[in-house]
């Protein structure tokens, strides 16, 4: 839907390594003005890495990253970008007023600090400090201090996690407020149902590199159902066409399939192929659906 | 629409930064009890000890204009040391240092900052042990000295500043405090700042040399003319040691970068 709009953040083959581990690997990723982008992926995928990247804050091995088609390190780029990064303590005896104050100091443009409070749910605790917050209130300061520049793209690096139900609830209403009036979102998080919640699109990443992208229907409907394993000489093509089979994959020896149900698709399978060896079948909430989608390397996206 | 032009920042946008900026970190050090009440209460408290109610006799003036040098160079050290060094090591480990470095905030705003709220501290110190000499251990020096020990003691602050900058970009944040003290409470004593060198054993004398604290105290004595010295060498020590603490602090920099904790 939103192939036509321009590009305003990209990644293009970065790669990034820490001592042995490699980070990100080959990544591309492309962000369009207006959208809301879900990076889902689990701890340790890259996600944080990537966000450090399109910010500046981290350089490349290999690869190039572009943000308003400028370096990230501009302050140009930096006036039209705000950042929630997954920050453990901000200065504990400022309050959420000052804080706020401060951060706006550093835009031309920011909103009014009442607006803020309000966008972000804490006028109540406008003159409370940052120590004496809940957890869900602390999270949504550092939401505020995204927004109160009143910026175009807005990076949010796992903002819910370690936040109660209801912390989260309220801070995904915060975002979709903001969304409404037309920011572009990079969002990072762990929880596919967050990813749903807020983003036009998702994309899924693992060992740092892109494992499937997709919108959130497609992304859930890649993986409803029920994932089967094995090794057969039945051919994919032939797999592709039983019923009820929504896609097909081949890692090495082994045929990975999707389906509605697991039972039809089997008595086909063992009909074709008694030899069949290596049996897997799993499946199929929406979670660990996911955790599927990122437990091996796949190449079906390309 | 040329939305990539780049606008340079209006001076005046820019001040209001660096003054917020600032306030801030005055604020947090102001408002963190176990910052300020050591800062300010220690130098006064030990200064009571030292050069009032131990300072009697005929060497009664001497011993308070001693401890007022000595003590004054210690209270200055502090602010420098805990509320730069230790804080620049939180936000570097913690993750605050992250989101600043992200937002277009100027980074220098941050660093002057912190040596403000660092000298604003050693000049509060510097007047509050020298309203004691004055009133209490019966100092009088000339306005020109008042002054000349006021303002060595409140530029002797940066050295310290430099030398926080350099542990807090090495150490992790948990254990910034306890290298501080490791290295602030057996630096004053062997700079001659509780006690006249003097009184140490002669190698510990020459080892003096070694430590910032040491020339910022005999400064400190010249400035109230207890103990005259040549100035320049020890300013210009006080420059070198500056430089070095910032190239150790480029360094831990370099090899420890900021985290998100």
């Amino acid at each position: 839907m939103a192939q036509d709009r321009p590009i305003i953040a990209r990644l293009e083959g970065v790669s990034k390594r820490y001592g042995a581990v490699q980070a990100l690997d080959g990544l591309d990723l492309d962000v369009r003005r207006g959208e809301v982008l879900a990076v889902l992926g689990p701890n340790g995928a890259g996600k944080t890495t990537s966000i450090a990247l399109l910010l500046g804050l981290l350089q490349p091995d290999a690869g190039k990253v572009t943000l308003f088609d400028m370096s990230p390190m501009q302050r140009a780029v930096r006036e039209r970008c705000g950042v929630m990064l997954q920050v453990s303590r901000l200065p504990e005896p400022i309050t959420v007023r000052e804080h706020i104050q401060l951060f706006s100091s550093y835009y031309p443009k920011p909103l009014p600090i009442e607006e803020t409070l309000v966008l972000a749910g804490l006028t109540e605790v406008a003159d409370r400090r940052f120590g004496k917050l809940s957890g869900g209130q602390q999270q949504r300061l550092k939401f505020a201090l995204a927004l109160c520049g009143d910026p175009e793209l807005l990076f949010l690096d796992e903002p819910t996690a370690a936040l109660d139900v209801e912390a989260r609830r309220q801070l995904w209403d915060v975002i979709r407020a903001r969304v409404a009036r037309g920011t572009t979102v990079l969002l990072t998080t762990h929880y596919l149902e967050e990813a749903d919640a807020l983003a036009d699109r998702i994309v899924v990443v693992d060992h740092g590199k892109l494992v499937v992208a997709g919108s959130p229907a497609e992304i859930k409907a890649r993986s409803a159902g029920r994932r089967i394993r094995c090794v057969t000489r039945v051919s994919a093509e032939n797999v592709a066409r039983m019923a009820g089979v929504k896609d097909v994959s081949r890692h090495g020896a082994a045929l990975e399939i999707l389906a509605a149900r697991a039972e039809p698709v089997l008595r086909e399978l063992l009909s074709q192929d008694p030899d069949l060896s290596d049996l897997e079948v799993s499946g199929a909430g929406l979670e660990q659906a996911f955790l599927a989608l990122t437990r091996q390397p796949q190449k079906e996206a390309a | 629409m040329n939305m990539n032009a780049v606008v340079a920042r209006p001076f005046s946008a820019t001040a209001r930064i660096y003054l917020l900026e600032a306030r801030s970190e005055l604020l947090r050090v102001w408002r963190t009890p176990g910052f300020a009440v050591p800062t300010l209460v220690f130098p006064a408290m030990f200064y009571l000890f030292f050069g009032v109610l131990l300072a009697k006799g005929e060497h009664g003036v001497e011993q308070s204009l001693y401890a007022l040098g000595g003590l004054g160079s210690f209270g200055v050290m502090t602010p420098g040391l805990f509320g730069f060094g230790v804080g620049f090591a939180i936000d570097r480990g913690m993750g605050w240092l992250q989101v600043k470095r992200a937002s277009p905030m100027p980074p220098a705003a941050y660093l002057l900052a912190k040596v403000a709220m660092a000298m604003l501290f050693a000049g509060i110190v510097s007047t509050l042990l020298c309203c004691m000499a004055a009133f209490l251990g019966h100092v009088s020096l000339a306005p020109g000295q008042w002054l000349t020990l006021l303002v060595t003691l409140v530029l002797g602050s940066i050295p310290f500043c430099a030398l926080g900058l350099a542990v807090g970009a090495w150490a992790k944040p948990q254990s910034a405090p306890a290298l501080v003290n490791l290295i602030y409470l057996p630096m004053s004593f062997l700079s001659g700042l509780w006690m006249p060198l003097q009184f140490l054993p002669a190698f510990m004398q020459k080892l003096a040399t070694v430590f910032p604290a040491y020339h910022l105290g005999r400064l400190a004595y010249a400035a109230t003319g207890v103990q005259p010295t040549e100035v320049l060498p020890h300013v210009l020590a006080l420059v070198g040691f500056t430089a070095i603490f910032l190239a150790l602090a480029a360094r831990g920099y370099r090899r420890n970068p900021p985290s998100n904790g």
